[in-house]
């Protein structure tokens, strides 16, 4: 079986956001291994251990720094790994033709992992685009996975902690949410045996993308302003309650 | 005149009440707005949609009925009834369902899609979002020949405009490719969810068990509040990845966020910092959380709260008796 997992390279989610110009920032600061790639990536070996005779190829779209992601991906578990190199900050849509097509040269997968968002843009589509684009079943936010010869079956989160039960035919795009599954950490043996494994680089300009219509553009960028004066409650606990009720009543009036 | 189609959202027979901020986003004197209802409740809502200002209801079913919940076979239900209607611009809610079918609609039509829309332009189509862990507001500009937005629930205030609403009856062939619904399994916590409540109470490292957010539970029951939770507190396994509010989990903005011994990591403020009130319990005056609230008390969550719920308890017990609530 052959099993993709698409990664983000993206920024620590503990790093300052320096703003650049009107709409770039300072990318010298520590970039990661998206975090909900992480169950990507640990499903996909998974599912390789389980049904064996399987190949893990993680595939990612980003500048050359990207690599380190990948790296960590290998290091997880995949085999082998492609990188298509970019400088633009790409959409999704171009994200989902250039993952397709790279993936497409490589040879069509059985089953695609990828998280359910990044932690950066944060626009829950590109594996919508992907199945899409390659005509693919697709389930996002899956917190189960089984496989059944030809088919899968996923448990997708709903509202109010409900959860969908979905069966799908293969090859399909899955979303993997937190629930999925615990990412183990790399070992270093496998960090050391993950630089030595293929990563192979394709250039985005290369694929031979044809202009797609819709597009999205980042026009500004802005900090979000935090203002906010916390003051403090104080008193015995009977009154510091009955302070915070006024608070409740007269300024937020939800009582 | 643009006609704007709205996705509608019911949840257990009743229209979510986060839809009509969604409607307050689409709505301009310039356009017309077409809210696609899926489940059969078109007729039933028609007076509360014509108060907030929608003019055509579509009532969209199969020609074998009312269509059951498929994430595929309602994409291209919408879809259709958009193409039929000509209509390029669709506004929903970025909830669990508007994440299942915005941008499987986007991905069909090509489309550019923002989600969490927390300011919107139509005319300009451009809409604020924030991005990396809410540290920073991007104005995005979407270029296509159609459009799809989610918004985030609550981010609009709901705003009354009268006007006479028509409702269309409109029939699409059922169609699933592939994709089969097997089952809804409903989940063991029941009651509001966490980005539809005007208020949510959250525990965290300080919570110290799975059976200590009882008390919070109990506060929630009072109020009609919800209940979430800290990443620590789910790591831990008190409690249901569910409940998580944050960078990994839900991101919510009720009017108040009452976090209870939670530091206020970045990761956590990426969930809730865009709520309107903000109060923290803890006993550390030196927790992150306390230099970026509204009102803060340095105390122990464990005496607070009860004393809270039962003060609470008080006041709705004489609203009731004296009927003012």
């Amino acid at each position: 079986m052959k099993i993709c997992v698409c990664v983000k390279h993206v920024p620590d989610s503990a790093a300052k956001i320096t703003i650049k110009g009107k709409n770039q920032f300072d990318e010298s600061i520590n970039f990661i291994l998206n975090p909900y790639d992480e169950h990507a990536v640990e499903e996909a070996v998974r599912v390789k251990k389980q049904v064996g005779d399987s190949e893990v190829i993680a595939v990612s779209v980003g500048k050359k720094d990207a690599i380190n992601t990948l790296r960590s991906a290998l290091a997880m578990g995949a085999d082998r790994a492609i990188l298509i190199k970019t400088n633009i900050r790409a959409d999704s849509v171009i994200t989902s033709r250039a993952l397709k097509a790279a993936i497409g040269q490589d040879g069509k997968p059985d089953i695609i992992f990828t998280g359910k968002a990044s932690i950066d843009n944060e626009g829950f589509q590109t594996m919508y685009r992907l199945a899409a684009a390659l005509n693919m079943s697709v389930a996002s936010n899956v917190i189960a996975f089984s496989l059944d010869q030809e088919r899968v079956l996923v448990e997708c989160e709903m509202e109010a902690d409900a959860r969908g039960i979905i069966d799908m035919p293969l090859p399909c795009v899955i979303g993997t949410s937190k629930g999925l599954n615990k990412p183990s950490y790399p070992t270093l043996p496998a960090i050391m045996k993950a630089k030595k494994k293929e990563v192979k680089i394709i250039d985005l300009e290369s694929l031979a993308i044809e202009k797609p219509m819709s597009s999205i553009e980042i026009l500004e960028l802005k900090p979000a302003v935090e203002e906010r004066s916390s003051k403090e409650l104080k008193g015995q606990p009977e009154e510091v309650v009955m302070q915070l009720i006024r608070v409740l009543r007269e300024e937020a009036k939800v009582l | 005149m643009e006609k704007i189609g709205i996705l509608i959202e019911i949840k257990d027979g009743e229209l979510k009440k986060t839809n009509f901020g969604v409607i307050a986003a689409a709505r301009d004197d310039c356009h017309e707005l077409y809210a696609f209802l899926l489940d059969g409740s078109g007729a039933e809502f028609k007076s509360h949609l014509a108060y907030y200002g929608v003019q055509k209801i579509i009532d969209i079913s199969s020609t074998e009925g009312p269509l059951e919940w498929n994430p595929v076979s309602w994409s291209i239900a919408i879809i259709h009834a958009m193409e039929h209607l000509g209509i390029n611009t669709l506004l929903g809610l970025t909830s669990s369902q508007g994440k299942e079918l915005l941008p499987r609609i986007a991905a069909y039509l090509d489309a550019p899609l923002v989600m969490d829309c927390t300011d919107i332009n139509l005319t300009e189509h451009t809409v604020n979002k924030s991005q990396f862990s809410g540290k920073t507001i991007a104005t995005i500009k979407a270029n296509g020949l159609s459009y799809i937005y989610g918004i985030r629930p609550n981010a609009f205030e709901e705003k009354p405009a009268p006007c006479e609403a028509e409702v269309i009856p409109y029939q699409t062939g059922p169609e699933s490719e592939g994709l089969i619904v097997k089952e809804i399994k409903q989940g063991a916590s029941k009651g509001i969810d966490l980005s539809e409540a005007d208020i949510i109470i959250s525990g965290g490292r300080g919570m110290k068990s799975s059976e200590n957010f009882r008390i919070l539970f109990e506060f929630a029951d009072v109020i009609g509040a919800a209940v979430g939770a800290s990443r620590v507190a789910v790591d831990a396994e008190w409690v249901p990845y569910s409940m998580q509010v944050g960078q990994t989990g839900a991101t919510v903005s009720p009017k108040v966020y009452i976090a209870c011994g939670i530091s206020g990591s970045v990761q956590h403020f990426a969930g809730m910092k865009t709520s309107g009130l903000i109060v923290a319990v803890n006993t550390d005056p030196e927790a992150n959380i306390t230099k970026n609230c509204d009102y803060y008390i340095v105390s122990d969550l464990f005496e607070i709260v009860p004393i809270l719920t039962r003060q609470i308890k008080e006041i709705v017990g004489e609203d009731q008796l004296t009927g003012t609530k």
